[in-house]
């Protein structure tokens, strides 16, 4: 099955990512194809390239690394991201900062779009 | 992209105001739209709020949506703004309280238009 994912919620008041990473790889496990994922109001934080949690703690960062180092495409929405000071220069070398076409896109393409 | 129109539904669940989804929601609709999909709308739990006559947002420097949806409805060809019927009643809100160009609709019948749609999108 090919899904898309939207994502709506911050990376570290919510456990939202977590779980979009935790299916991600489960679904690519089980041979699904995850065609994207959107980054959408405060989930663009996500993508913020600075991101330095302490040692020993679970690192968003590197969640995102492994996912693109799958294959997996993910979008930061310009617009929130702009709102939030995500922009080429503070995003993620992993992520890419695109419009809400994209969320359209993965919405028509996907089988199951899935918001976290 | 597929030339049939996708049915997608945005599902409005939180508050006008004290977080920004509903903001965020809208300026999604307003693209989604331009893209000639069938949209629709539908308002359940504090969502309903959003469509209440008489808002004035402004005392906390945000603009009036509700304005924004009859605009999406008229000119962004929006094609439903749908209310669940159990909602209202949950919250004491009544039905002439809200905007003129609602469906108030029982959970059963929103539950099946749900069930017709390629896309949700929870907000």
């Amino acid at each position: 099955m090919k899904f898309g994912i939207l994502l709506k919620e911050s990376p570290y008041n919510y456990q939202a990512f977590d779980s979009v990473y935790n299916f991600a790889n489960a679904a690519l496990e089980m041979g699904h194809e995850i065609i994207g994922i959107f980054f959408y109001d405060d989930a663009v934080y996500v993508g913020n390239k600075y991101l330095e949690p302490p040692q020993g703690e679970r690192n968003i960062k590197s969640y995102i690394h492994a996912l693109k180092s799958k294959g997996v495409r993910l979008v930061i929405c310009v617009a929130a991201g702009k709102r939030r000071g995500l922009t080429q220069n503070t995003v993620s070398e992993s992520a890419e900062i695109s419009g809400l076409g994209q969320l359209l896109e993965l919405s028509i393409e996907s089988d199951r779009l899935i918001t976290f | 992209m597929k030339d049939q129109k996708a049915k997608i539904m945005f599902v409005c669940r939180t508050a006008p105001y004290g977080t920004i989804y509903e903001q965020e929601a809208i300026e999604a609709m307003i693209m989604f739209s331009s893209y000639e999909q069938d949209i629709s709308v539908a308002f359940i739990g504090d969502g309903v709020f959003s469509l209440k006559k008489g808002q004035d947002p402004s005392l906390i420097n945000i603009k009036n949506f509700t304005q924004t949806y009859l605009v999406l409805k008229d000119d962004f060809e929006i094609s439903h703004l749908y209310v669940e019927k159990e909602s209202l009643e949950e919250r004491g809100v009544r039905e002439e309280d809200l905007l003129a160009e609602v469906e108030v609709i029982p959970r059963a019948e929103l539950r099946n238009k749900i069930d017709e749609m390629k896309v949700l999108l929870p907000f």
